[in-house]
């Protein structure tokens, strides 16, 4: 199907389904009972997998096949971000020339990063990016505040005049694609259950399954292997004669590409932007995705932007108010002693559980949580392999 | 390959079983109304939900704990529990202990990172996820500006925590939003009388100043309020947000004819600049025949805590201090005291009123409604919750109340009793025109109240 062999159509079948059916999937308990805590299936947190599903996809293609491993990728995102939102406060709402927009700037500036950046290589190569990424955080912040908004970031305020879009005089601007309101949804209601379905995310859906695709193309094809050949050997590689810099380079700027394409969708979804985006902990947390999911593997990255994503929006609102409820059945001495143990885990302790996760991950599971899967599918019989792990047999690095 | 046909039957089957559900007969309705009457989130049944959405990670951490016990308290004396605090002091008396309109208070908890990136995620997650009703909370001036923004956009009410720029009910004000805390311009016109009278009219003035929004709006604050007094401004200077060591900015200001240092840094800026510049030795020169002096514009106990012993004298203003004596204060810190063992912070006073008010406009406008809310508040008179007579103004939804300057305490009796009110401004003398320059001009607009669905 669309040129993919039986093995990756499935795959991509199965993460289309996947994507399809997300509000049920993510929203397995009913309202109201103790464990609609753990919904994850509203709009803004199923956008916020996707859009960051993207972002991890195209990280992976820099760093899962080149092991050119980038320190500064939130700069891409934030520089697609911004192109995005003034496409809309100047030209129109609709959110297509904003996404373009946001996927050719995210590109230039990665061509000029890349560029400079892949002069070096190992570590320094990382420094660069992280330099390069500060710096336009900084920028951002507080220089280029005409441009930015600085601390405040920019939005659509009820003075945008955007040309192709006639709005009333106090009227604020919405993003919308042809008059679909990125944030109109329908519920259902099945009994207790309640499940939303949201435009904006199945618009940031689909165009995951775009990206999605073009990344099982680049890692089926001829330049997905020479980027593998940089990965295990570039030294060897420069001596047979080829010159390794135009796929490095092509490599960077098309992972560049696709988190200006995240940036403009997140512009889309919520039309806001600020500089913590850039932030250099946003670039370390498309690594930890990565490496979390599964570096190399094509499944792997968006399993780990979601698994971080849930963790951040779900286990940082569980507060000790609730613990004491989901315990209430027991004596109190007992109920407050596990709500003592389990507090440090919850609302601000998320990063020490997301921390504790990380850390079994790369200890037991050095392939991360597509490996898991693997051992999982293994485990049920010896020739059935899981679905998740279709593209895990090309991470042997050659060494 | 051919076992992998299981997953994908399995996976059909699914499908169909899902088309199925779909083709039942089900109500169909947008997103942020479902069966509600006619705005966002309506409560039903008998409670009520409020999203507490403050930093319990990042560098106001601190700040964000303090907010929230505010808020848990307030919960607590809304539904009837504690000795009540400052309902009891409020001169508006529709409060009674039984929840709002007669609903149960709920609350949610969100953590902001100060980032408006997770701010925004949170603040969502709580109008989509738990039909919270009211957002509130915060501890910088970008998150309150993105967060007011969404709910604009939701038809949520946002009540800002603590954020002091001029932009929250300036240039970025919106009809949904509003602030208690004092601003900016508030500062710069409550410190320069007092300045003047304490280090003369002739002064001249270095500025440093933190590279961000909120110091440019304080900068501008305090230069033109100063100017106005007759103080000269030698210079401003520009630092970096993540410097650590102001060695570097210091050692020229002693270059300069400048006699006073301001430092419009916050937070651990203003810690590690202060003690920099203390060390130089600024306070023991004299300039012109003068004593150097230093001021911080924005001052906060948790600030003056982390700069010690270097905070004895220098002035700054403040929002709110736990020493004050009227009823509203002496209840307040009485109930947090009580409750927590140590005396509140002004992000926990500010936070604790704003819910308060919410309270008390929903149960005099008889209704959740956004727009109901917002006219209950707008043009507001009230008494008795720790500034003295306050007004939320119509025009940008702004707290008018008294500011206090204070200034570092020379013989602190406790890691809280750090800092001494020097003096009350009045309301009158920091009050402005809706339309000022600093404030957006006339180009700033509130825009019109959004209910939502």
């Amino acid at each position: 199907m669309f040129g993919l062999n039986s093995k990756d159509s499935t795959l991509l079948i199965l993460v289309a389904v996947l994507a399809l059916f997300a509000p049920f999937i993510l929203n397995p308990f009913p309202e109201g009972s103790a464990l609609a805590q753990f919904n994850a299936g509203y709009p803004d947190l199923m956008q916020r997998f996707v859009i960051f599903g993207i972002f991890a996809i195209g990280f992976n293609i820099l760093f899962g096949l080149t092991g050119y491993l980038s320190f500064g990728h939130a700069a891409f995102l934030g520089v697609g971000s911004y192109a995005a939102i003034w496409m809309m406060k100047l030209l129109t709402l609709n959110v297509i020339p904003a996404i373009i927009m946001a996927i050719i700037f995210a590109g230039i500036f990665a061509l000029v990063v890349g560029f400079i950046s892949l002069r070096r290589s190992g570590i320094y190569f990382s420094i660069l990016t992280l330099a390069f990424a500060q710096m336009s955080y900084a920028l951002a912040y507080s220089v280029l505040t005409p441009i930015t908004g600085g601390e405040t970031g920019l939005q659509l305020k009820a003075t945008d005049t955007p040309l192709l879009s006639n709005l009333g005089p106090t009227e604020i601007g919405r993003a919308n694609l042809f008059g679909l309101d990125m944030r109109t949804s329908y519920e259902l209601e099945l009994g207790t259950w309640l499940f939303t379905f949201n435009t904006g995310y199945y618009i940031a859906a689909v165009c995951m399954l775009i990206g999605f695709y073009v990344s099982i193309r680049i890692f089926r094809s001829p330049f997905g292997m020479m980027l593998r050949a940089v990965k295990s050997n570039q030294q060897r590689l420069n001596y047979t004669g080829l010159n390794s810099k135009p796929y490095t380079l092509a490599a960077f700027v098309i992972s560049g590409m696709y988190a200006g394409l995240a940036g403009g969708l997140m512009v889309a979804m919520d039309t806001q932007v600020g500089p913590e985006r850039m932030f250099w902990t946003a670039s370390g947390e498309v690594v930890l995705m990565t490496i979390l999911g599964g570096v190399g593997t094509l499944i792997g990255p968006v399993l780990g932007a979601g698994m971080i994503k849930y963790m951040e929006n779900i286990i940082s609102k569980i507060n000790d108010n609730i613990l004491h409820q989901w315990f209430a059945f027991m004596p109190d001495g007992i109920e407050d002693f596990l709500v003592t143990i389990i507090h440090p885990f919850i609302g601000k302790g998320w990063h020490l559980t997301l921390g504790i996760i990380f850390m079994l991950v790369v200890i037991f599971l050095p392939g991360g949580l597509v490996e898991g899967g693997q051992r999982i599918g293994r485990m049920f019989g010896s020739g059935k392999k899981a679905d998740a792990d279709t593209g895990a047999a090309d991470t042997k690095p050659a060494e | 390959m051919s076992k992998s046909n299981f997953t994908r039957r399995g996976l059909l089957k699914t499908s169909v079983a899902a088309g199925g559900a779909l083709a039942m007969p089900t109500i169909f309705s947008p997103s942020w109304a479902d069966g509600h009457a006619g705005f966002t989130n309506a409560p039903q049944g008998s409670t009520v939900t409020l999203g507490f959405n403050v930093p319990q990670s990042g560098p106001y951490a601190d700040e964000g704990a303090d907010e929230l016990r505010a808020y848990e308290l307030a919960v607590e004396h809304l539904n009837g529990g504690g000795d009540g605090g400052m309902i009891n002091t409020f001169s508006s008396k529709t409060l009674d202990g039984t929840g709002i309109l007669g609903k149960k208070v709920e609350y949610v908890t969100g953590d902001t990172q100060t980032k408006s990136d997770a701010a925004r995620a949170s603040a969502r997650s709580m109008i989509e996820k738990d039909g919270a009703v009211m957002i509130t909370g915060g501890s910088s001036s970008g998150v309150a500006v993105a967060v007011q923004a969404l709910c604009q956009e939701a038809g949520i009410i946002f009540m800002a925590g603590l954020t002091h720029s001029n932009d929250t009910t300036g240039k970025d004000r919106k009809a949904n939003g509003f602030r208690h805390f004092f601003n900016s311009y508030m500062s710069g016109a409550a410190l320069a009388p007092v300045l003047a009278n304490a280090y003369g009219k002739d002064r001249k003035a270095y500025h440093l100043t933190a590279d961000y929004n909120w110091g440019y709006t304080t900068e501008e604050a305090v230069t033109q309020a100063t100017e106005a007094v007759g103080w000269e401004t030698v210079n401003t200077v520009k630092t970096p947000l993540t410097q650590t060591d102001f060695s570097s900015y210091i050692a020229p200001v002693l270059q300069t004819d400048a006699d006073v240092l301001v430092l419009n840094h916050y937070g651990g800026n203003m810690v590690n600049s202060l003690t920099n510049a203390v060390q130089f030795g600024l306070r023991d020169k004299q300039v012109n025949g003068k004593n150097f002096e230093i001021v911080v514009p924005l001052y906060s106990r948790l600030m003056a805590r982390g700069a010690g012993a270097n905070v004895k004298g220098i002035f700054g203003s403040t929002n709110w201090h736990w020493s004050l004596t009227d009823e509203g204060s002496k209840a307040f810190v009485q109930s947090f005291g009580t409750k927590y063992g140590f005396p509140p912070s002004q992000a926990a006073h500010t936070c604790y009123v704003q819910t308060m008010l919410y309270a008390d406009a929903v149960n005099r406008a008889g209704s959740f409604n956004p727009c109901a809310v917002v006219e209950a508040l707008e043009g507001f008179e009230f008494d008795g919750l720790g500034n003295g007579p306050t007004l939320y103004r119509a025009e940008d939804h702004q707290c008018f109340k008294d500011v206090l300057v204070v200034k570092g305490k020379e013989n602190p009796t406790s890691e809280f009793d750090l800092l001494e009110i020097v003096e009350i401004t009045p309301r009158a003398q920091v009050e402005y025109a809706p339309d000022h320059p600093q404030m957006g001009g006339a180009a700033a607009t509130l825009g019109s109240c959004n209910p939502g669905a």
